[in-house]
């Protein structure tokens, strides 16, 4: 190596942000990106490990030092397309990964100063490339003849599709929405992940060669059974998400503004309710928000609630902050937009108007007793501490359960207790030629592990399809 | 998929559309709606579906014009495509051979009444149906809905035609005519109040009766749950779990309120959205 190496910082360099003060009053993202400077130094301080930890900490296993070695050398479209040959959504990716459990935490700068900032590079290569039009398409393999239909536009789906297409299948996706993307689009709000992003890296699966039918619910407009019989296809890859919304059970609960996350955020993100009246669907607008969970979901509810002209917004957790399942980066940036953290406390009862609206929420404190069964500290009510708060609009996001429009038509698709379905580590279900991935297999989780589950099934449909077409069973090894 | 083969003005403010839609077509039953939108930028909104013909590929809908959305939609053409087509969703109706069955219709909900009284009617029921509106001008199907049932009573609020009064009076006759309890069930479906008043009348007689929800929708697969419903206290979705209910078990008041959590944007929305509308044909 070099006789004379320069300094390298030990902090990353930092990234422009819309001033908090700002972006309350708008949608647009809110970290603005790296220059080609700032991309440039950032990559630089990469010390190209020989074993790198970080490529074990990816989902997808990207090449990590690769793509970051070619953006320190200012080759930036051949970083993005380094990146493309695992992930075919790098910029979704490199702007909601939680990069700080994966990647970054396995970094070795991070043990004397802070990790590369490998998500922030991941979206700087991916944006470079779209925004100067250097995408290339890669070289599909030759036509194999076989048709997979995918289930769901969501991650898992886009990458089991821009994975097989490019082995030279045909890919069809099906999606229930008008729009694909699934919870790129209904779920994730604009200022964390512009929707003309998501629209663009569909785009570029669609220039590849992937079909995509809209308005589609398999298990009610077509069947699984027929997707094989007259629909002709192959094999067939599940990836409907999570969506079925939990609710606490608590009295007024189905008072008028109170919500799930899942209808609030996708009021505001897929139907652009904050664009209302440009936009059709309406949203109710709160003065006082109170958002009943500590996930990402629940960030993204506050948050929203707080651009859509909210004076106070309440996440309202029943454990601590160090339990909460959010994101570090979510959690600050919500409190830099002056979302109130009132942990330890749970909603009782909603009490509501004359007109059936929400007008009070009595919330329980606890303290924190005994570990659970998720090695969390069992939150306890404290008895006798209650309190009150005066709230316009409540979104209960506290998860969310296995929708069952396809599982429950389609047969021979095995389930477990909680309705999600069975499915091994390549994806492989029950049913001999279906594979499943994502959120409907594995409950809510995150938009990569999604995408490694894809990127899993993407690889077993593909040996399935130019072997003999016998599927081995193996059900010792499947996730219960 | 989706596009308008025929477009008819069934009454004032009423359309009927025959909409090319094979897939649906072919899994249709009585009671499954559909989730359609006008353009991009517009709400999605549920309709239950009236009729299909699995051999042509087509479904019927009917649409009264009630806010900007509607509006929207009405003002699509012949030969013009809806901008998305969603179905068929929810529950079909629960349709078993019995001696006799009562099929109320309120104003637009002719339309869904319809296929579930051919049904009856086909499988050898007695079908005793009242259709009831606020005026002559506003019923329409009164033939096809005639040539499903044995006896077919009209109720208008003015009494323009038929009976002068509300559904509910020819209902409770019937019950009280009904010693021998041949009326197996009732269906109402309608406007909100029309199937509480419905469900209230026949309640003491307790006799079976069904009502489909027109709820705030938004996917209609049951992913929002912005459709929800209380029965006796157990809360359900409209979408997944519906669209028809037992109506002796619904909490009309929450449904009620639970419809009118947007009347002030829609009211906006629909009087920005006349406003552009002059300005356009002015």
């Amino acid at each position: 190596m070099s006789e004379k190496k320069p300094e390298r910082r030990k902090t990353r360099v930092p990234m422009p942000e819309q001033d908090p003060g700002v972006r309350i009053s708008n949608f647009k993202e809110v970290p603005l990106g790296y220059t080609p400077e700032q991309a440039r130094e950032e990559a630089g301080r990469c010390l190209q490990c020989k074993k790198p930890f970080c490529v074990e900490g990816c989902p997808v296993n990207v090449d990590i030092p690769g793509f970051l070695r070619l953006i320190a050398e200012g080759r930036f479209a051949e970083a993005a397309q380094r990146i493309k040959a695992t992930n075919c959504l790098p910029a979704v990716c490199g702007r909601v990964c939680p990069q700080e459990t994966q990647c970054e935490e396995r970094c070795v700068l991070g043990k004397k100063g802070e990790p590369a900032a490998i998500g922030r590079l991941e979206r700087f290569a991916a944006d470079f490339e779209r925004e100067n039009n250097l995408i290339r398409l890669p070289t599909r393999a030759d036509a194999t003849g076989k048709k997979v239909a995918v289930v769901g536009a969501g991650p898992a789906g886009l990458t089991v599709a821009g994975d097989l297409i490019l082995l030279g299948h045909e890919v069809t996706i099906f999606e229930a929405f008008h729009k694909p993307g699934g919870v790129l689009m209904y779920g994730i709000p604009e200022f964390r992940l512009p929707k003309d992003i998501v629209e663009k890296e569909v785009e570029y699966l669609r220039r590849l060669g992937v079909v995509i039918e809209l308005n589609q619910v398999i298990g009610k407009s077509i069947t699984v059974d027929e997707l094989f019989g007259e629909e002709g296809f192959d094999a067939v890859f599940i990836g409907v998400g999570a969506g079925l919304p939990r609710f606490m059970g608590v009295p007024g609960e189905n008072l008028g503004g109170v919500y799930s996350a899942n209808e609030y955020l996708t009021r505001s993100n897929l139907m652009k309710a904050y664009a209302f009246p440009e936009y059709g669907t309406p949203i109710v607008r709160g003065r006082n928000v109170c958002v009943v969970g500590g996930g990402n979901v629940a960030m993204d509810s506050a948050r929203t609630a707080r651009r859509l002209g909210a004076e106070n917004v309440y996440i309202l957790y029943r454990r601590s902050r160090e339990e909460m399942p959010a994101r570090a980066e979510e959690i600050h940036h919500a409190e830099q937009e002056g979302i109130i953290f009132k942990l330890l406390c749970a909603p009782l009862e909603y009490t509501g108007d004359e007109r059936g609206m929400v007008r009070q929420v009595r919330c329980q404190e606890m303290e924190l007793g005994e570990p659970d069964d998720s090695g969390r500290r069992r939150p306890v009510p404290k008895p006798g501490a209650e309190f009150v708060l005066e709230t316009d609009l409540v979104i209960v996001a506290i998860g969310s359960g296995a929708n069952p429009v396809l599982t429950k038509q389609t047969k021979d698709l095995g389930l477990n207790r909680r309705g999600y379905i069975i499915a091994n580590e390549a994806g492989r279900t029950t049913r001999a030629g279906v594979w499943a991935g994502g959120d409907i297999v594995t409950g809510s989780a995150t938009v990569i592990l999604a995408m490694g589950a894809g990127k899993a099934a993407a690889k077993d449909i593909h040996g399935y399809l130019c072997g003999d077409g016998q599927v081995v069973q193996s059900p010792g090894s499947f996730r219960q | 998929m989706g596009k308008i083969l025929h477009k008819a003005e069934l009454a004032a403010k009423i359309f009927e559309y025959v909409v090319e839609a094979p897939r649906i077509a072919r899994k249709a039953q009585p009671g499954h709606f559909v989730v359609v939108m006008a353009n991009e930028r517009s709400e999605r909104v549920p309709l239950t579906i009236a009729d299909f013909d699995r051999q042509r590929g087509t479904i019927s809908l009917v649409l009264m014009v009630v806010g900007t959305s509607t509006m929207q939609l009405s003002a699509l053409k012949e030969g013009e495509t809806l901008y998305a087509l969603i179905g068929p969703l929810g529950r079909p109706s629960e349709i078993e051979a019995c001696d006799t069955v009562v099929m109320v219709a309120g104003g637009v909900g002719t339309a869904p009444v319809y296929p579930i009284a051919r049904a009856y009617f086909d499988l050898g029921s007695r079908v005793i149906s009242i259709q009831g509106s606020r005026t002559k001008d506003l019923l329409f199907w009164t033939d096809r809905l005639t040539s499903v049932s044995h006896q077919h009573i009209i109720t208008t609020d003015d009494g323009s035609a038929g009976r002068k009064g509300l559904v509910t009076e020819p209902l409770r006759e019937l019950l009280q005519a009904d010693p021998a309890h041949r009326i197996a069930c009732v269906y109402a479906i309608g406007p909100a109040v029309m199937m509480k008043a419905c469900a209230k009348c026949t309640e003491p007689f307790g006799v079976k009766t069904v009502v489909s929800l027109n709820t705030v929708m938004v996917d209609g697969t049951g992913m929002c749950g912005g459709c929800r419903v209380e029965l006796r206290g157990q809360t359900r979705f409209t979408c997944a779990d519906g669209p028809e209910f037992d109506g002796h078990l619904v909490d009309w008041e929450k449904l009620l309120s639970r419809q009118k959590i947007y009347s002030q944007q829609e009211k906006c929305s629909l009087d920005r959205y006349v406003e552009q509308w002059k300005e356009r044909h002015e």
